[in-house]
């Protein structure tokens, strides 16, 4: 029954989500299909944060930089003339599941605040180094000339193919995760995340499984990193600011973490919420402050939690 | 390279390394004994210099500058104490540094409702304003100097502080096990409350003394903060001592990297290829001296003993 019930609603939402661009055409609105692109992007980064967070107990505090990571991959492809979308994709994923293994296997080596202050420190490494790449429009950033080309039918030029895109990923990602998460990999993962000790004991490799989850969080946030790219055609290294990794964080915690539905949910709620307060006043940030702290403080198991009950949520 | 610019940007490095070690000195006691990240000490940084740049104008004097910012940074700890972290001590870390995120947030944006969105001008002390030949032929700024010579005080009446006074046993006792501390009839919440103003006067203090050095504005707090961070996390969280050289190491390598890096580098390959990597390069060695220890030693340079 309860299966049932998550089935449709993952259905539902897909609709929901798909009726997007008509609806937004419909209404003259463009700018709705753009916010819900960014929405869908970041719920994507989310949910590769989530499997490591939620599932493995890694609270990677800088996974901006993966963002960052994917973003300039096709941002300085594109400035060598290569438009070649399976190339970009390619070479994002690439980039940032190296740059996850190299920060992984220093960062996983310690736990706890260690590890929150590691994972920190190095993206604002990465962010430092966008900084200095003035081939690359340092501080300032760069323009993108054109999209990722994926042939004439995908034309991503056309802001609902590129919707549609980000949507097809989002879903793809959603269902992989569920697989991993359940599958023996998942489970040693979770295992681990409950009693390091033990399972390395029971025989397990734990650093590698751990690092393993690590590279593939990364790489997915990658690709989002090239879609936001995409959205943006523009790349500054403000994109792997820290505050972004706390956003993305943020996102998780709001939508309930350890449940793969919770990071989609908080990207929506964070990013529709952050767009009313600023259309409200220029000083939103004042006001989100004191509610993410009190998110923190009474709503800890997230929006997902409220939907889905104590049982359910409390598991993760 | 001539070795007076080496010991001038040397001694830029302490004194950038001092005003690391105020911030860093409170995070680590916070963490150290009330097991809480706090990423707002940045904010406690921020609001430091900003009353202290804002009074100093307004009223010309320096000290009532100093003490107003000391007074707005405590109470403000003070209020946030009671108010958010009192709810997060037994919470885990996740929660913490997102609640404090928050406030992050909150104080950056207050501080631009206050003081408007651009930079606030600080002005350095007439009496501070000169130079000092610390060598014949090397001047150096005297209100770097005098940073260098308070931080060094500030950071010696700590040390005095936490390892002769009754209070500095009752802090050393509450990081060692604040549940027996509480059962021997010590105060814990007033202990705390205690800390965490100390930890937000010394973090206002490098503030204000950063604000004529860097610019005034909001979010200076952040980076700093995050400095502060690798500096503790090098140190051994927790420990004040590791918190002091890791502090001094991180200034300097911090300081001789981007003062040096480039012509050393332009010795060893062509020159434009080392006006790109110098830069690169300098602004990543903090992040990648940290790695290396961490490689090395996962609990930092001194990891506190008992934990």
């Amino acid at each position: 029954m309860r299966l049932d019930r998550g089935a449709l609603t993952v259905a539902l939402g897909t609709l929901a989500l798909a009726a997007v661009p008509p609806l937004a055409a419909v209404f003259g609105e463009p700018f709705y299909l753009d916010l819900f692109t960014r929405i869908l992007i970041f719920a994507i980064a989310a949910l590769s944060l989530d499997l490591i967070l939620g599932y493995g107990g890694m609270v990677s505090f800088g996974h901006a930089a993966y963002l960052g990571i994917g973003a300039y991959s096709v941002g300085i492809l594109s400035h060598y003339g290569i438009t070649d979308g399976p190339a970009h994709f390619a070479v994002a994923v690439a980039a940032s599941a190296l740059a996850a293994l190299a920060i992984g296997a220093v960062s996983l080596r310690t736990s706890g605040v260690y590890f929150i202050m590691i994972t920190l420190a190095f993206s604002q490494m990465i962010y430092f180094l966008g900084v200095s790449l003035n081939v690359y429009g340092g501080d300032d950033g760069m323009n993108i000339a054109a999209h990722s080309e994926f042939g004439r039918v995908f034309d991503l030029d056309n802001a609902s193919i590129l919707y549609y895109l980000v949507l097809a990923i989002l879903l793809l990602f959603f269902f992989v995760g569920r697989r991993l998460v359940a599958s023996r990999f998942g489970m040693v993962i979770r295992g681990v995340k409950s009693n390091e000790r033990r399972m390395h004991a029971i025989g397990f490799p734990t650093f590698r499984y751990r690092l393993a989850a690590f590279v593939i969080s990364g790489a997915m946030c990658g690709v989002a990193g090239a879609l936001l790219a995409n959205l943006t055609l523009f790349v500054s290294p403000s994109i792997m600011h820290w505050t972004r990794s706390g956003e993305v964080l943020m996102m998780v915690i709001l939508g309930g973490m350890g449940s793969l539905f919770g990071p989609v949910l908080g990207a929506v709620a964070y990013l529709v919420l952050e767009q009313l307060l600023s259309g409200f006043t220029s000083h939103w940030q004042a006001i989100l402050g004191p509610i993410l702290v009190l998110v923190v403080l009474f709503a800890k198991r997230g929006i997902f939690g409220i939907f889905a009950g104590r049982e359910e949520a409390g598991r993760g | 390279m001539q070795p007076l610019l080496v010991l001038e940007q040397g001694l830029n490095g302490v004194q950038f390394g001092v005003m690391l070690f105020l911030m860093a000195a409170g995070l680590t006691l916070v963490f150290g004994i009330m097991n809480l990240i706090n990423l707002a000490h940045g904010s406690l940084y921020m609001i430091g210099a900003y009353v202290c740049a804002y009074v100093f104008q307004a009223s010309g004097s320096f000290l009532l500058g100093i003490v107003s910012a000391l007074a707005a940074a405590v109470l403000v700890g003070i209020v946030i104490e009671v108010v958010v972290f009192r709810a997060l001590y037994t919470r885990e870390h996740l929660d913490q540094v997102l609640a404090t995120f928050g406030l992050i947030l909150f104080f950056d944006e207050m501080v631009r409702i206050i003081w408007g969105p651009t930079a606030l001008y600080a002005s350095i002390p007439e009496f501070l304003s000169g130079q000092v030949e610390i060598l014949p032929g090397a001047p150096f700024p005297s209100y770097r100097l005098a940073i260098i010579v308070v931080g060094l005080l500030v950071a010696l009446l700590l040390y005095l502080l936490v390892a002769k006074t009754r209070l500095g046993m009752l802090i050393r006792a509450g990081a060692s096990n604040r549940v027996i501390v509480g059962a021997l009839g010590v105060n814990v919440t007033l202990l705390y409350t205690f800390v965490f103003a100390l930890g937000a006067a010394l973090a206002a203090f490098s503030g204000l003394m950063a604000g004529p050095i860097f610019t005034v504005e909001s979010g200076m707090g952040e980076n700093v903060l995050i400095l502060a961070f690798v500096v503790i996390v090098i140190g051994g969280i927790g420990s004040i001592r590791g918190a002091f050289v890791a502090s001094l190491l991180v200034g300097i390598v911090d300081t001789m990297g981007r003062a040096f890096l480039r012509p050393l580098l332009a010795t060893v390959m062509a020159p434009a290829a080392a006006d790109n990597a110098g830069p690169a390069l300098a602004s990543m060695l903090i992040y990648i001296l940290m790695a290396t220890v961490l490689f090395f030693r996962p609990q930092g340079l001194f990891p506190p003993r008992v934990r």
